[in-house]
């Protein structure tokens, strides 16, 4: 079966003056990524801030250029796509429903746009769409004729959705989508993203920082640190049996409802990872509790297993 | 033992909206406190209200606002300002806003000990090297050199922390001190609250939406819902034995790893905080409430459910 997503080899290297007259630096975001991701499957990335997984989710949308490497959506080469092809294949979800919606243009309008923008699709049409669009992530009509300032952060989300979804794509990029909203908007938008990809067999790369989320809505989930997927695995099998020692911190950090279990020693030191200045050989080695002789010096390679891989000098 | 910080039914107005109904809290030396709910109930202008920190247009009221057994209720600016920074001091969520971006770290830390205590530089100077070491920063010398923008979020927290602790406070009041980090950091961060809690004897009042966090680190927690407290009870109480039908209901929306299966639906709370115009009678968590009835338009009874355990609900639920 051709994967909804897949990903060679990726790279996106940014050249950053930190002065006037500093020379430029390399900032490797994403470095070196493959993956692909079967229909109708949610693939989870998650990883800390400077990770990478925003740039990654750019370069696949297409709104950012790889530096070397390749995209294929549905088994065909994004770089050759034009951008309305591209649209009714793939659209995004962002974090944060107040910046990514236009706050002078109605939600019905916000929604047409990207049918609107395709050229050829007629008023009525159009018009149609939209409401079953809206009717979908459960707006009302009504609700289409306001202005995102008199929505709640739940519902803007909810429009995001509905533009995302109004092209009928088959992939959807969830960037943190829940990341802005309290606990309980975050359940009703996650229960409609699983309810909206049963019934319109869509595929999720769904980025975020919570874990618990991601367990939640991940059949797979890519570990990523410092532009690198360090693990990779089935969502299940990830969560009970970890085997890079940063996935095992990562999840050691969780704070899970249950009092009394006090707040765990994660063990990470207190190194902060540094996309400008990625640490030879292994690029976690100066935070790993389980350092030892090579990682100092030798990259690792990736291991595959059974269910997934693994790029740690402590396997294969 | 009396209280470090007794509040009494306060009450936060700004203009026509009420923005804290009413609430009741008290936080004891050496416990952490967590006030718990959702953007919108209050917890934030709980905080500010108590450090007389609120915005201009937001009027305050209340029975009582003891702090270390005296009233501070009535006192001016100029009192308050000689109170806070010192004997209570305050964390804000996002470092980078609440720090200075033209003073360096070592000039924000020992304004604070210079200000309240009258302290020479140089002794400022040791104390915020003490403190920096103090919150897990290596090479303390060469960060007090150093502007806010160029540490990374965990650093600025831990700065935030640092100087919070300046004047060795009593109470601390933390809002939302670890939503803008990484998992990892928050971590450590919590870790480190916790030990300088056991080793200095501070109270701390933790505002927070996370329950996770708040079941890791809190003694008690009370849940706020429309500038209410609804309810009120020990950490393990609370979890284990919810009483109010808005506690049960944000708990069952927070996926559980190992609890909740993928794909099955989480729980969650139809529709939305609702705004609460003045004069507002009843309970105002009716509207989302599955058990809503007739009596909850009417005065709301607060319930002893337990030892420590407040609810305010006009149902009985039992266990």
């Amino acid at each position: 079966m051709t994967p909804a997503i897949e990903v060679r080899d990726l790279r996106r290297i940014f050249n950053v003056r930190q002065g006037l007259f500093a020379p430029p630096r390399q900032v490797r975001a994403v470095d070196g990524v493959s993956f692909a991701v079967p229909p109708g499957s949610v693939l989870g990335v998650v990883g800390e801030s400077g990770c990478g997984k925003s740039t990654l989710a750019r370069m696949i949308l297409g709104l950012l250029p790889p530096t070397s490497g390749e995209v294929l959506v549905d088994g065909q080469r994004l770089s050759n796509m034009d951008r309305k092809a591209r649209a009714r294949l793939i659209q995004p979800v962002f974090q944060d429903p107040f910046s990514s919606l236009n706050p002078r243009r109605r939600v019905q309008d916000i929604v047409a746009m990207p049918l609107v923008a395709q050229g050829d699709i007629d008023r009525a049409t159009v018009a149609r769409r939209v409401g079953e669009a809206l009717e979908r992530v459960g707006l009302s009509a009504e609700q289409g004729g306001r202005f995102p300032s008199q929505l709640s952060g739940g519902q803007r989300q909810r429009v995001a959705i509905a533009r995302a979804l109004v092209l009928r794509p088959r992939i959807v990029i969830c960037d943190e989508p829940t990341s802005a909203l309290d606990v309980s908007v975050q359940a009703q938008i996650l229960n409609l993203l699983d309810e909206l990809r049963r019934d319109l067999g869509l595929t999720y790369l769904f980025i975020s920082h919570n874990l618990a989320v991601v367990e939640h809505v991940a059949s797979e989930v890519a570990v990523m640190y410092l532009g690198r997927i360090v693990e990779r695995q089935e969502s299940e099998a990830l969560f009970h049996n970890p085997r890079h020692p940063y996935t095992q911190a990562l999840l050691a950090s969780v704070l899970t409802p249950e009092p009394g279990l006090g707040v765990p020693d994660v063990g990470l030191g207190d190194i902060m990872p540094d996309p400008a200045n990625v640490p030879p050989g292994c690029r976690f080695h100066p935070r790993c509790p389980k350092v030892f002789a090579p990682c100092a010096t030798q990259a690792p390679r990736p291991t595959a297993f059974a269910a997934g891989l693994v790029e740690c000098h402590l396997e294969g | 033992m009396s209280a470090l910080l007794e509040v009494q039914d306060l009450r936060v107005t700004f203009g026509g909206t009420a923005a804290v109904r009413g609430a009741s809290m008290a936080v004891a030396k050496g416990e952490t406190h967590c006030l718990v709910g959702e953007s919108g109930c209050g917890k934030s202008v709980t905080s500010l209200a108590i450090m007389g920190l609120l915005a201009r247009g937001g009027k305050r009221e209340a029975s009582a606002l003891r702090f270390a057994g005296q009233e501070i209720g009535g006192f001016n600016e100029r009192e308050m300002s000689r109170l806070r920074g010192d004997r209570m001091a305050m964390i804000f969520q996002e470092p980078m806003t609440s720090l200075n971006p033209a003073y360096t770290v070592g000039s924000q830390m020992t304004e604070v000990l210079r200000r309240h205590r009258g302290a020479t530089r140089a002794q400022a100077v040791d104390r915020a090297a003490e403190l920096l070491g103090r919150v897990g920063i290596t090479a303390p010398g060469l960060r007090l050199g150093q502007f806010p923008h160029q540490l990374s979020g965990g650093l600025r927290q831990r700065v935030m922390i640092a100087m919070a602790l300046m004047c060795d406070p009593e109470l601390l009041i933390a809002d939302e001190p670890t939503t803008a980090l990484d998992v990892t950091v928050q971590a450590q961060i919590l870790r480190l609250l916790a030990g300088l809690q056991r080793d200095l004897g501070l109270g701390i009042l933790l505002i927070t939406h996370d329950l996770g966090v708040v079941a890791r680190i809190a003694d008690r927690v009370s849940v706020m819902y429309a500038g209410e407290v609804v309810e009120s009870a020990p950490t393990a109480e609370l979890f284990g034995n919810p009483r109010h039908p808005y506690t049960r209901g944000l708990l069952a929306c927070v996926p559980v790893p190992g609890k909740v299966k993928r794909g099955d639906r989480l729980g969650s709370i139809p529709g939305v905080v609702p705004r609460i115009p003045p004069g507002f009678a009843g309970c105002a968590f009716r509207d989302r409430c599955n058990h809503a009835h007739a009596a909850c338009t009417g005065p709301i009874p607060r319930k002893q459910a337990g030892p420590g355990h407040e609810v305010l609900c006009t149902l009985d639920l039992a266990a």
